[in-house]
């Protein structure tokens, strides 16, 4: 049991936390969420210099064999500069599902290029019929000869205008709701029949929805194994809700000390409003939220490191979105209030906080959902002592 | 950062649980799992089974009788005689007064009170609380003058747990009424046997009697009671409190509870089903455990930095907060859990409900907890 970073991870801190401090100033980042892409292509080129890119994929595919734990520590950091480069598309979702579904060595080329960050990745989930619910998938993909054929409609795909190649769940067998029959498959994002609608998401950051029509795939297009995508599907999804969690904590940690920070020099009625025991208590209150999530972070985090069994896995990931999502709401909900009017002010920093941590609280699955998911996973008699045995490091492998 | 468990962790598990399943005698162990009240005789006799195990007082130097255990075992420890259905440890000698005499007292006093808590010869109680000083602790009124080698304790001492089972209390008193609020207070061990002590019962609204009055009648105190300096009581008196407050979360024993609130659910009958499968109660069972499983990694990440740092800081505050908010939530969960059969008293939950009122209140309330942060942690 140990809560420190080791001397490696320390280092990785220090650079990201640089690199935000250069790169994110307020001024600089709402530039660039105005900018036509929302993002720069020459931090991009940053990161890849930087080894992030390749944080999280195994040495022998020619990544830096990271663990989630570095995927954390970086993503902390792009949650406190409000950070718009498409990394948890890419990196975390894109590269996860390229780096577990393709045991082959069949797309190491494109591995090679994401980590040079000669290539952007995106994940298409979402229907408009599913919500949060990764299993519903009524976009389908029928055989004809060798290929797929894919017909259907993903919706809220982050970053999809700019990604180079999509990873899209498909139905290859099966009723909509059917848990089997679910295939991964890498699509061109500019292939024939590939339909992008972009939009610039409340946050300031950019979301397509993609329509698919007679969209035509090779063989070896497919992620895994064929009508049996779910799997890696969960994987994929909890990796990006840790690393989803660790930008709201950071993100969460800005708005706590700003808002400290506010409330010691803004004055009324002569004193410093901080002073007021009743503000005093809310600050508290943020500050409980913040240390809850930050610990469950920590929780989460481990549990996709581990290699828990897929069970243990989903209940931590789950538990861990559903306390962030609820934290998140009272951190940023009092950041606002506490801020008085300029705390509803566009031009200043905390709603910009504000508004992205709402977005997380949804993304990839809001508390409601995970909730949901963690009861599925076995409100039991006697959960902590099958947590205690899970902690056994049972090897049953990540993504069975 | 790992936090598994080694593979020597999991051993220890292994033992403390074997131990709690053959040394805990199974009238307490039927008592605990029903949450019924256990008598003075339960808390001794397994007091003193840890004891002779060496496991009374995990947190003591070792050469008092600490263990020397990592925080990880303790952790282990506290988890594993929860899930036994182990009564809990009484903090009032192992984890309040002695923590005190270990950094605070004389030699002599060492010497003679640790070893007499280790054997149950000395029930401890706590003697902070007044009539008129609650949160305003350092307003209290209670009185030690100095008589020769005396001092003579007049005053009121309020809501004291199992002050009907102890034979000792220890007591802040103003030693010096003319120095400022703070300053004249003194940390004074007392025997309840002296003339002039009177322990007077507290029923409480869930129908028990657990609390008291203790009341002082010019009660005579050797002046070798005195812990520490005349006058800095207030130190000490913030010392155990921040021991008490990691203590007052109550983790381990929260899953306990929530065990027990999950058994509830699955045996309680709904229209063919069982309440546990009823998605929105199973919910609201999920949010408690979500939050209380954040809590227990609070928790760990505190006692590290204890570890570290060799004293709880003040985000013990913070567990108090949370930890008491949960088992209060939990107790809430399991009248609702009962329905109709929260109205019979034998069924205990309700009473249960009520009886865990007092944890948002005592050690500390959580609004003081709340001031304590804002100040301490946050600056304000």
């Amino acid at each position: 049991m140990d809560f420190t970073l080791s001397p490696d991870q320390t280092m990785i801190k220090e650079s990201v936390d640089k690199f935000v401090a250069d790169a994110y100033g307020f001024d600089a980042r709402m530039k660039l969420s105005a900018s036509e892409a929302g993002f720069s292509r020459d931090h991009w080129k940053t990161y890849a210099d930087l080894g992030w890119l390749g944080i999280a994929v195994p040495e022998d595919r020619g990544g830096f064999g990271g663990t989630p734990i570095e995927t954390m520590i970086l993503m902390e950091a792009f949650g406190k500069g409000l950070v718009l480069e498409p990394f948890v598309p890419t990196v975390v979702l894109g590269g996860t599902a390229l780096a577990h579904g393709s045991t082959s060595g069949a797309h190491d080329d494109l591995i090679e290029a994401m980590i040079a960050g000669d290539l952007l990745l995106s994940l298409a989930y979402a229907e408009a019929n599913s919500r949060y619910d990764y299993s519903i998938v009524e976009t389908t993909a029928k055989r004809d000869g060798s290929d797929h054929v894919i017909d259907g409609k993903k919706r809220a795909v982050p970053y999809g205008a700019a990604a180079d190649k999509l990873v899209v769940s498909v139905r290859t067998s099966g009723g909509s709701h059917d848990r089997d029959g679910i295939t991964l498959v890498l699509v061109d994002g500019n292939a024939p029949g590939v339909t992008r609608h972009d939009y610039v998401t409340v946050d300031g950051q950019r979301a397509t929805d993609i329509d698919f029509d007679g969209v035509r795939v090779p063989a070896d297009a497919v992620l895994g194994e064929p009508g049996k995508g779910l799997g890696l599907l969960e994987f994929v999804l909890d990796s990006g809700v840790a690393a989803l969690s660790a930008e709201a904590v950071g993100n969460m940690s800005v708005m706590q000390r700003t808002t400290v920070d506010y409330i010691k020099t803004r004055e009324q009625f002569g004193v410093p409003i901080g002073s007021f025991q009743v503000l005093q208590h809310r600050a508290v209150d943020m500050l409980i939220e913040l240390e809850l999530s930050r610990s469950m972070l920590y929780y989460g985090t481990v549990a996709i490191a581990e290699n828990s069994s897929p069970a243990e896995r989903k209940r931590a990931v789950s538990a861990t979105k559903a306390q962030i999502a609820r934290s998140g709401r009272v951190v940023g909900q009092s950041a606002i209030q506490l801020h008085g009017g300029i705390g509803m002010s566009e031009e200043y920093m905390i709603g910009h906080y504000f508004k992205r941590m709402s977005m997380l609280e949804l993304a990839l699955g809001d508390a409601d959902f995970h909730l949901r998911r963690f009861v599925a996973e076995g409100v039991n008699p006697h959960a902590r002592t099958n947590g205690a045995a899970a902690s056994q490091k049972q090897l049953v492998g990540s993504i069975n | 950062m790992d936090l598994s468990f080694s593979p020597e962790d999991l051993r220890f598990r292994e033992e403390i649980r074997a131990f709690v399943a053959s040394e805990l005698p199974a009238s307490i162990k039927q008592k605990m799992q029903l949450g019924e009240e256990l008598s003075r005789d339960d808390y001794v006799t397994w007091q003193k089974i840890m004891n002779a195990h060496g496991y009374l007082a995990p947190n003591w130097p070792v050469e008092y009788g600490g263990t020397n255990w990592t925080i990880v075992q303790k952790h282990i420890f506290d988890e594993e005689l929860a899930t036994g259905f182990a009564p809990r440890q009484l903090p009032f000698g192992v984890s309040m007064v002695a923590p005190v005499i270990i950094n605070f007292g004389s030699e002599e006093q060492k010497k003679y009170y640790l070893p007499r808590i280790l054997s149950s010869e000395d029930w401890w109680c706590q003697g902070y609380s007044e009539p008129g000083s609650g949160s305003d602790l350092a307003s209290l009124s209670t009185r030690a003058e100095r008589d020769g080698d005396h001092y003579v304790i007049n005053g009121a001492k309020t809501w004291i747990t199992l002050a009907q089972y102890a034979n000792m209390i220890f007591v802040l008193a103003r030693t010096d009424p003319a120095a400022k609020k703070q300053k004249g207070i003194s940390f004074i061990l007392v025997d309840m046997t002296t003339p002039g002590v009177t322990v007077r019962p507290i029923e409480t609204i869930d129908g028990g009697h657990e609390i008291n009055e203790v009341l002082f009648d010019n009660v005579r105190v050797p002046a070798e009671n005195l812990v520490g300096t005349e006058g800095g009581g207030w130190t000490y008196a913030k010392f155990l409190l921040e021991h008490e407050r990691n203590g007052t979360a109550g983790v381990a024993g929260s899953f306990q509870m929530l065990d027990r609130l999950k058994q509830i659910a699955s045996e309680e009958r709904q229209n063919g089903s069982t309440l546990i499968d009823d998605i929105d109660f199973a919910k609201r069972i999920a949010e408690v455990e979500v939050r209380l499983t954040a809590l227990s990694y609070a928790q760990l990440r505190s006692l590290a930095n204890e570890h570290a740092t060799k004293s709880p800081g003040p985000e013990s505050s913070f567990i108090k907060i949370t930890g008491t908010e949960i088992q209060q939530a939990i107790t809430e969960l399991m009248m609702e859990a009962h329905a109709y059969a929260s109205f019979d008293k034998r069924t205990l939950s309700a009473s249960m409900y009520f009886n865990f009122r007092k944890t948002s209140i005592y050690a500390g309330s959580n609004e003081i907890q709340r001031n304590i942060i804002a100040k301490r942690m946050l600056g304000l």
